[in-house]
C-alpha cells in the first residue's frame, strides 16, 4: 500500500522523463513484459515451424516407407529404395566415441586449470581451450583429411592392431578415413564445450567442503574426488549433453573424414555415414521428389535421435541428483 | 541537417541511377564448369561494363529447380533437364553446350606407371569390388610390358551427389551389363565398395596420399595434382589418355537435328576419341525477348567465340568447330 502510494507520488511528478512521454510505471512493466514474452514465444514457434515444415516435406517418405525407413540397411538413390539404419549408427557410434574420448579429457582439464593452476595462468589456458571452439568446422575437416587421416592410418592403426586387434572392433584394413578418424575429430570439437561448461561446475562447489576434507587429512586428490567429483556429477552430466548435442548434428567435418558410405561396419576403421553428412552430401543434387524427402525424413530423425539421447542423459542427472537428496 | 540529408538523397538517386544502366544477370547450377564459369564472366565484365553476371555454383539439380521457380535468368547443368522437368518450366528451355568436360581416373600406386591401360570391363569389375589387386591377370594382360604390384586397390569415390558420378556410371554401364543391373547410372549410387570423399579435391586428397587407390576426377585435378591417368580404351580399339584434344574429339562426329544439342558422349566412335566425355550445358529459357534475355544471348554468342579459347588452359575442351557455329546458327534464329 505504501508503495502504491509513493508510485503515483512520483506519477504525479511531472519532471518525470516517462510521464512526459506518457508511460505510466504500469505501463512501462506491462510492455516489458510483452516484449520478453513475445521473444520467448517466437523461439518456441521457430522451432514448431521448422518442425512442422520438416514434417511436410517429409510426408511423401514416410507414407511411401513408413516405419521400415528407420530398420532398412540400405540407401539405393537410383532405385529410390531408402532406410535410415546405416546412418542413425554412423551418427552414434561417432558420438559416442566421441563422448567417450573428450569427456574424460576435459573433466580433466577442467580440474587442472580450476584447482592446480595459479588463476592468471588458469584463465590464459582456459581462453586457448575456448579458442578451440572458434575454428570453424571446415579447418577441422581439412586438418583431419591431410594430417589426422594419414597420422590414423600410419601411426594409431598399428599400435591399436597389435595391442586390441583381437576385437572385431579393430579388424580389417585401415586407410585413414573412417569411423575411427570421424569420432576423434568430433572429439576435439567438443573439448571446449565440456570443458567451459565443467569449469563452472566445479567453480560454484562450496570451498569449505574441499577444505574441511584437507583438514580431516584428505590428500588433494582425495578431496577432489570428494569434495568436487562427487558433488558435481548431475553438472557434469549436463555438460557432457552439450558435448553430445554437438557431435550428434557435426556435420562438415565429419563428412569430410568418415569415408561416406551407407553401411554398417564393424570395425571402426571401416567406412561409415551419418544422418548429418549424408543430407549435406546429397541434398544439393537430389533429382528424384522421393530421394528429397527421404533426405528430409532423416533431418527429421535426427531431431528426434537428439532429443532421445538428450532426455536419456537428463535422465540419468535427474536420477543423481534425487539420489543426493536422499542421502 | 538538412543540408546532409538531401546531398545524401541525391547521392541515393544519383547512385541508383548508374545502377540502373548495369544488367545484372543471375545464374545458377552445376560446379563443374565453375572455374571457366567465373573466368569467362570476370572477362566479360571488362569488356562489357554494363554488364554484371552472378554465378551460384549449387549444383546441377539446384539450378534446374531455381530456373524452374525463376528465381535466376539462367541454369546450368551437367545432365540434361529431365522431360518431367521440362514440363513444370514456363518455357521451352534450350541446353546450350558450352565445353567439355571428361572424367579422368587417377590412381596412386608405386610401380604402376601413368597410363596404366584398362577397358570398360575391367574398369566396371574393379569399381564392382571383383578385382582387388593390382596384379590381377585381368589388368596385367591388357598391360604385358608393366611388372605390376600385388597390392590391395581401394577405390575412392564422390560422396556428394555429382554430374561427375552419373557420366561416370554411365560409361561403366555401356561398359558392363553386371554394373547395369547391380548399381546403374545416377549421380549418388548405392556403391558396392569403397569410400566416400567430398568433391573432387576430397577424392584427390585421398588418392593423393593413399598408396594402393585409384579415383575418378575431373581432368584439371588430376593434371595439376599431377597424378597419373588411366588410358582407356576406346570404340577404335586404341587407349586414350584424357587430354584437351581426346576430349574435344569426343564431339567431332556429333550430329545434331535443331535446337537439341544433348547428347551422350560415352564411348563415341571415331580416332584418338577418350571415352568417357560430357557436355555441360547453360539452361536458356526460351521467351520472347527482353533486354535481359538479349544479354544473355549476347554472352553466349560470346562465350562460344572468344570465350572458347580460354577453356584448354583450365582443362576444359572447347567444342569443335562445327557444332559451335551450328549452335550460334540456331541461337541467333531465337
Amino acid at each position: 500500500m505504501v508503495e502504491m502510494v509513493s508510485k503515483d507520488n512520483i506519477e504525479n511528478n511531472t519532471s518525470s522523463p516517462l510521464k512526459k512521454r506518457g508511460i505510466s510505471y504500469k505501463q512501462q512493466d506491462k510492455i516489458a513484459f510483452m516484449i520478453l514474452r513475445g521473444f520467448a514465444l517466437a523461439i518456441v514457434l521457430l522451432l514448431g515451424l521448422m518442425i512442422y515444415q520438416l514434417f511436410q516435406a517429409s510426408a511423401p517418405a514416410i507414407k511411401e516407407f513408413g516405419f521400415s525407413f528407420i530398420y532398412n540397411d540400405f540407401w539405393n538413390p537410383i532405385e529410390d529404395e531408402f532406410g535410415a539404419l546405416p546412418f542413425i549408427y554412423g551418427t552414434l557410434v561417432t558420438s559416442l566415441i566421441a563422448i567417450l574420448i573428450a569427456a574424460p579429457v576435459s573433466i580433466a582439464i577442467a580440474l587442472f586449470i580450476n584447482e592446480y593452476l595459479p588463476k592468471a595462468l588458469g584463465n590464459l589456458l582456459g581462453l586457448f581451450v575456448e579458442l578451440i571452439s572458434a575454428i570453424p568446422s571446415i579447418i577441422f575437416g581439412l586438418w583431419g583429411l591431410y594430417y589426422l587421416a594419414p597420422w590414423v592410418k600410419d601411426s594409431l592403426t598399428p599400435i591399436l592392431k597389435s595391442t586390441l586387434g583381437f576385437l572385431p572392433l579393430f579388424s580389417g584394413p585401415s586407410f585413414g578415413i573412417g569411423i575411427l578418424t570421424a569420432s576423434i575429430i568430433l572429439s576435439i570439437m567438443i573439448i571446449p564445450t565440456i570443458t567451459s561448461v565443467c569449469r563452472e561446475v566445479f567453480k560454484v562447489v562450496p570451498s569449505l567442503q574441499k577444505e574441511a576434507a584437507l583438514a580431516l587429512g584428505a590428500t588433494k586428490f582425495e578431496a577432489i574426488k570428494l569434495a568436487i567429483l562427487k558433488p558435481s556429477f548431475s553438472g557434469v552430466m549436463g555438460a557432457v549433453v552439450l558435448g553430445l548435442g554437438r557431435a550428434l548434428g557435426e556435420t562438415m567435418a565429419v563428412a569430410m573424414v568418415i569415408g561416406n558410405s551407407a553401411e554398417i561396419s564393424k570395425s571402426l576403421f571401416g567406412a561409415g555415414a551419418t544422418m548429418a553428412s549424408v543430407m549435406a552430401n546429397e541434398y544439393a543434387e537430389a533429382d528424384s521428389e522421393i530421394h528429397l524427402s527421404a533426405l528430409c525424413l532423416i533431418g527429421l530423425l535426427l531431431f528426434v535421435v537428439t532429443f532421445f539421447v538428450n532426455f536419456f542423459a537428463r535422465s540419468i542427472t535427474w536420477k543423481a541428483k534425487m539420489r543426493g537428496k536422499k542421502v | 541537417m538538412k543540408k546532409l540529408f538531401s546531398l545524401m538523397l541525391t547521392a541515393f538517386v544519383i547512385g541508383n541511377v548508374s545502377a540502373q544502366a548495369v544488367t545484372k544477370l543471375n545464374g545458377a547450377g552445376a560446379s563443374f564448369p565453375y572455374a571457366i564459369y567465373s573466368k569467362w564472366f570476370s572477362e566479360y565484365s571488362k569488356e562489357n561494363k554494363d554488364v554484371r553476371i552472378n554465378y551460384q555454383p549449387i549444383g546441377s539439380g539446384g539450378g534446374i529447380r531455381q530456373l524452374i521457380k525463376q528465381t535466376v535468368d539462367f541454369g546450368a547443368s551437367d545432365a540434361p533437364m529431365k522431360s518431367k522437368d521440362m514440363k513444370k518450366a514456363a518455357w521451352p528451355v534450350m541446353h546450350v553446350p558450352t565445353v567439355l568436360g571428361a572424367v579422368a581416373l587417377a590412381y596412386n600406386q608405386p610401380g604402376v606407371d601413368a597410363n596404366l591401360k584398362l577397358d570398360g570391363e575391367v574398369l566396371s569389375n574393379i569399381f564392382l569390388g571383383k578385382i582387388t589387386k593390382w596384379n590381377d591377370t585381368a589388368i596385367a594382360k591388357l598391360n604385358p610390358s608393366m611388372k605390376l604390384p600385388a597390392k590391395d586397390i581401394l577405390i575412392v569415390r564422390r560422396a556428394d551427389g555429382s554430374g561427375t558420378t552419373k557420366v561416370f556410371s554411365e560409361y561403366l554401364s555401356a561398359a558392363s551389363a553386371e554394373w547395369k543391373n547391380k548399381v546403374g547410372i545416377g549421380k549418388s549410387l548405392r556403391w558396392p565398395t569403397g569410400i566416400g570423399a567430398k568433391g573432387n579435391d576430397g577424392v584427390t586428397a585421398i588418392i593423393k596420399q593413399t598408396e594402393g587407390a585409384i579415383g575418378y576426377i575431373d581432368l584439371a585435378h588430376a593434371v595439376k595434382n599431377k597424378l597419373s591417368t588411366v588410358a582407356l580404351k576406346n570404340k577404335s580399339g586404341e587407349f586414350v589418355a584424357p587430354t584437351v584434344e581426346s576430349i574435344s574429339k569426343s564431339a567431332a562426329y556429333f550430329k545434331t537435328s535443331g535446337t537439341d544439342f544433348t547428347a551422350s558422349l560415352i564411348d563415341q566412335p571415331g580416332k584418338g576419341v577418350y571415352p568417357v566425355s560430357a557436355f555441360t550445358y547453360i539452361l536458356l529459357p526460351v521467351y520472347k525477348k527482353n533486354q535481359k534475355l538479349s544479354e544473355i544471348h549476347k554472352f553466349i554468342n560470346w562465350a562460344l567465340t572468344d570465350g572458347q579459347k580460354m577453356a584448354a588452359d583450365l582443362f576444359y575442351a572447347p567444342l569443335p568447330d562445327s557444332l559451335r557455329k551450328n549452335i550460334l546458327k540456331e541461337i541467333s534464329k531465337l
